[in-house]
C-alpha cells in the first residue's frame, strides 16, 4: 500500500488533506481500515461542532472491535461523509477518497504530523 | 494447567500458505492462526452462499482406546458414548465434580474401541489431564495426538460437489456427525460430516505432512464453485449466527450445561456413575424451577455492535450480560448471544437493551439460533 504524498498523518493513523480555504479533509489511513477489517459503523462528530486535536471525536466498528477515532486537528468539523454512514465499507474500499471522514476548518494544528514517509516508516514499525 | 504449553505461538503445516495468501494472522489458544484473508465479511457470505476452506489445525485431538474406552469416556463426559456407533460423532461436554463446563467436545467412534475426542485448542490440556486423571481404574489408554493430526475444513453448500471431485468416499452416505476413514486427493483422511459454520460441511482429519498437498487440491477443486479460504474471524460470525456456543464465551467452568440451555448433552439415563453426575442433576433442577439467568438471542435495533461484556439493560437495570456480539453479515444487523435473567428472556420481550459504552441502545429479543440453513 502506499500512502498518498500530498497528505500528512497522525499517530492515531488519521490522514489530513493540505487546507483548501482552510477547511482540511480528514479520514482514516489504508493501513488503519486494513488493521481494522471490515468497517460496519462510523460514529462521525456531527458538522459545527469542534474537535480538538489528539482527542477521540467518534467511532469505528469493525467485525472484531471498536475503535476510537481521534482528531488529528483542532477546528469545527464543516461537513460530515454522509455517504460513508450510509455505506461504511467505503473506509475499506477508498480509505484516502470516498472514505474520507469529515471535513474541518482548522485553528490549530499540532507540530508532530507525520509525512507520508515518516507514516510509511512508522506504521510498518 | 498450561504450564507444559510452548510460550512462543505455534505454527500450523500450514503456516506458509497462509503466509503467501497474505492472511493476517492471530494469536488463538497460543497458534498463530489466520484471521482474514481478505474481507472477513466476504469470507462469511462464501460459506453461506458457496463454500469457504479453513485451516483448524489447532483443535485438540485425543485418542481413546482399548477394551474400557466406551466405559471410561461414559464416566469421564456427561453424554451417552457407548451408544454412538462405529462412523458415527457425538457432540458432548466434559465437566467438573460440581457441575462445571470444562469443553465442549465432539466424540468420534472410530472403531469398536477406538474413539477420538476433539477439544477447543484453549482446553486441549486440560481435557487432555482429566481425561488421563480420569482413566485410572479402566482398560483404556489416552494419548495426545495434537501432532498427529492437521484439521481442514471445507463449509458451504457447494462443500459435498467439490470434495466429492477429489474422493471415491460415499459422501451420499455419509450423514450429519458421521465420519470414515477414505482418501481425499490421494491423501488418507477421517472424512466427517460435521461443522461451526451452520452450513453442511466437511471437517478433514489428515497427517500434517499431506495438509498442504490436500489444501492445494482442494483449492483447485474448488476454484469453478466460488470456494474461499477463510479465517477464524468469519468462522466466529457464522458460528454466532448459527447460535453455536464457544467456549470461553456461552460457555465456562462457573456454567453447567443446563445454565447454557445445552442440558440435553447429559445423559442421566446412562449406565453407571459420571463426574459431576450429583451436581447437574441439582443444576438441572434449578434451570426447571428457578433459572437464574438464560441464554438468549439479541438483535439490535441501531447498528452499533454488542460486545462480550457489555451490559444487557431493561428500565435502567443491569438483566444480563453479552457474552458474543458482532455484525450478522446474513441479517445485515448486530446480533449478540447473552444471558439474561428469566424474566426478560421471552422472545419479544420490551424494553431490553444493551449499554453500548454508556448509551442504552434497543435490542430485540430473540429465540436461537438467529439464522437456520434450508435443506
Amino acid at each position: 500500500m502506499s500512502n498518498p504524498q500530498q497528505l500528512r498523518y497522525s499517530k492515531e493513523h488519521e490522514w489530513l488533506s493540505a487546507a483548501e480555504d482552510g477547511v482540511s479533509t480528514v479520514g482514516i489511513t489504508e493501513h488503519a481500515a486494513n488493521a481494522l477489517g471490515d468497517v460496519v459503523f462510523v460514529q462521525l462528530p456531527e458538522a459545527g461542532t469542534t474537535v480538538s486535536a489528539g482527542e477521540t471525536c467518534g467511532e469505528l466498528e469493525s467485525t472484531k472491535s471498536v475503535s476510537d477515532l481521534y482528531s488529528p486537528v483542532t477546528g469545527e468539523v464543516t461537513e460530515v461523509n454522509e455517504d460513508v454512514v450510509n455505506d461504511p465499507s467505503l473506509v475499506n474500499s477508498a480509505p484516502f477518497e470516498g472514505g474520507w471522514l469529515f471535513k474541518v476548518r482548522v485553528t490549530e494544528e499540532p507540530a508532530e504530523l507525520l509525512s507520508a514517509d515518516e507514516y510509511t516508516a512508522f506504521s510498518a514499525g | 494447567m498450561s504450564s507444559t504449553e510452548p510460550t512462543e505461538p505455534r505454527h500450523t503445516a500450514l503456516d506458509a500458505v497462509h503466509r503467501s495468501l497474505g492472511a493476517t494472522m492471530t494469536d488463538f489458544a497460543g497458534w498463530d492462526m489466520p484471521l482474514r484473508y481478505g474481507s472477513e465479511r466476504d469470507e462469511h457470505l462464501a460459506v453461506r452462499t458457496k463454500a469457504g476452506l479453513f485451516d483448524l489445525s489447532h483443535m485438540g485431538e485425543i485418542t481413546v482406546t482399548g477394551a474400557g474406552a466406551a466405559a471410561l469416556l461414559d464416566h469421564a463426559l456427561v453424554g451417552n458414548i457407548a451408544s454412538v456407533g462405529v462412523g458415527r460423532a457425538r457432540y458432548t461436554m466434559i465437566c467438573q465434580a460440581d457441575g462445571g463446563i470444562l469443553d465442549d467436545l465432539i466424540v468420534y467412534r472410530l472403531a469398536e474401541t477406538e474413539y477420538m475426542v476433539v477439544a477447543n485448542a484453549s482446553n486441549a490440556q486440560v481435557v487432555l489431564d482429566a481425561l488421563t486423571e480420569r482413566a485410572s481404574g479402566f482398560d483404556a489408554e489416552v494419548r495426545d495426538d495434537r501432532d498427529a493430526y492437521a484439521l481442514i475444513a471445507v463449509q458451504g453448500p457447494e462443500s459435498p460437489g467439490i470434495l466429492q471431485s477429489l474422493t471415491d468416499a460415499d459422501l451420499d452416505g455419509l450423514k450429519y456427525y458421521a465420519g470414515l476413514p477414505g482418501t481425499v486427493a490421494g491423501v488418507p483422511a477421517l472424512i466427517a460430516r460435521t461443522g461451526y459454520t451452520g452450513e453442511d460441511g466437511f471437517e478433514l482429519f489428515v497427517r500434517p505432512e499431506h495438509a498442504v498437498e490436500l489444501w492445494q487440491a482442494l483449492t483447485k477443486a474448488g476454484e469453478g464453485a466460488g470456494l474461499v479460504p477463510c479465517g477464524l474471524s468469519c468462522r466466529d460470525t457464522l458460528r454466532l449466527e448459527a447460535g453455536m456456543p464457544l467456549y470461553g464465551h456461552e460457555l465456562t467452568r462457573e456454567l453447567t450445561p443446563f445454565d447454557a440451555g445445552l442440558g440435553r448433552v447429559v445423559k442421566f439415563e446412562k449406565e453407571g456413575d459420571f463426574v459431576g453426575r450429583e451436581a447437574l442433576a441439582e443444576a438441572a433442577e434449578r434451570a426447571r424451577q428457578n433459572p437464574p439467568r438464560v441464554l438468549v438471542g439479541l438483535v439490535a435495533e441501531g447498528r452499533r455492535v454488542p460486545r462480550a461484556g457489555y451490559a444487557v439493560v431493561a428500565g435502567g437495570a443491569v438483566i444480563g450480560e453479552v457474552t458474543s456480539g458482532a455484525p450478522s453479515p446474513t441479517l445485515g444487523k448486530p446480533i449478540a448471544m447473552a444471558y439474561v435473567e428469566a424474566a426478560h428472556a421471552a422472545p419479544g420481550t420490551e424494553g431490553v437493551g444493551v449499554d453500548i459504552r454508556g448509551t442504552h441502545e434497543p435490542y430485540q429479543v430473540v429465540a436461537l439460533p438467529f439464522y437456520k440453513r434450508r435443506k
